[in-house]
């Protein structure tokens, strides 16, 4: 359990990274929510950075799979239902509160954004009352 | 040409971090959410050592007058809290907390070739779609 936390700081310092490095060279958020919203209704000509951003995410999970391949096996319990309706919520909750886990939680913070923190207590909130509903009160 | 190359590098680099970080692992998240359970704290590590190494960064950055490859910073400005955001982001905890899977993840986790991520990105896609569509974006 502690190195899984040590492997979480080095993972999370890499992701600061790379958050840092599409802010100095591009001035962009590194915000994955609003980053894949506007590849389905962003203007044109603001789109393909987007989607090789998205293809970035992509080709480094396929080559972490191939580099660690025991980190890919996923052991996922929740039913089809669940995923479906956790997947309508998580797509549309992240556009209409103009952010997510990356850009609330992590660019946003960094900024010291009182939006995000907010934001970020709230679906943390939210996450923690859903969890305990589902495995300690059903 | 540099920032479509920027674009695609940091994407590839947010996408080791989230997997050396176990991110990608939705039970993980599942055990970071369960207070009463089996509590997994890795999430605390990873959003710490993010924001840590994102706060240092902004502070160098934001020195600049302008990005090395654009005209000027795309930072979100607003400030308001409204409904908008606090309902959002409610929808999205009570989901995130459901499956255990976010947007980065659900995306750099669908190349483990499993079907429940793909079921579940399937969805937030059209979760995001069904919002463009219902919705005009939202004022920066």
């Amino acid at each position: 359990m502690a190195s899984a936390i040590w492997m979480g700081l080095l993972g999370g310092v890499i992701m600061g990274a790379a958050a840092t490095i599409l802010l100095l060279m591009n001035g962009r958020i590194a915000g994955v929510s609003g980053i894949l919203g506007g590849v389905i209704d962003g203007e044109k000509n603001d789109r393909l950075w987007r989607v090789l951003f998205v293809a970035g995410l992509l080709v480094g999970g396929l080559l972490m799979a191939k580099l660690w391949p025991e980190r890919a096996q996923l052991v996922v319990t929740s039913g089809v239902p669940t995923l479906i309706v956790a997947g309508l919520l998580v797509g549309f909750g992240s556009r209409l509160g103009s952010g997510c886990t990356s850009g609330h939680g992590v660019c946003g913070l960094a900024r010291f954004s009182m939006r995000s923190l907010i934001a970020t207590m709230v679906f943390m909130a939210a996450g923690f009352i859903t969890v305990f509903a589902m495995k300690h009160l059903g | 040409m540099p920032q479509l190359i920027v674009a695609f590098v940091t994407g590839l680099l947010f996408a080791i971090g989230l997997v050396v970080a176990d991110m990608t692992n939705p039970q993980r998240i599942i055990n970071f959410l369960d207070v009463a359970g089996a509590w997994d704290p890795t999430l605390l590590g990873v959003v710490g050592g993010a924001v840590i190494t994102a706060a240092i960064g902004n502070l160098f950055v934001r020195r600049r007058g302008q990005p090395m490859f654009a005209e000027s910073f795309a930072v979100p400005m607003k400030e308001l809290i409204d409904r908008r955001l606090l309902l959002g982001a409610a929808l999205f905890g009570i989901g995130w907390g459901m499956a255990g899977y976010c947007p980065a993840p659900a995306l750099t986790g669908s190349a483990f070739m499993n079907s429940a991520t793909w079921i579940f990105l399937i969805s937030m896609l059209t979760g995001m779609a069904i919002f463009s569509w219902r919705f005009e974006r939202p004022a920066r």
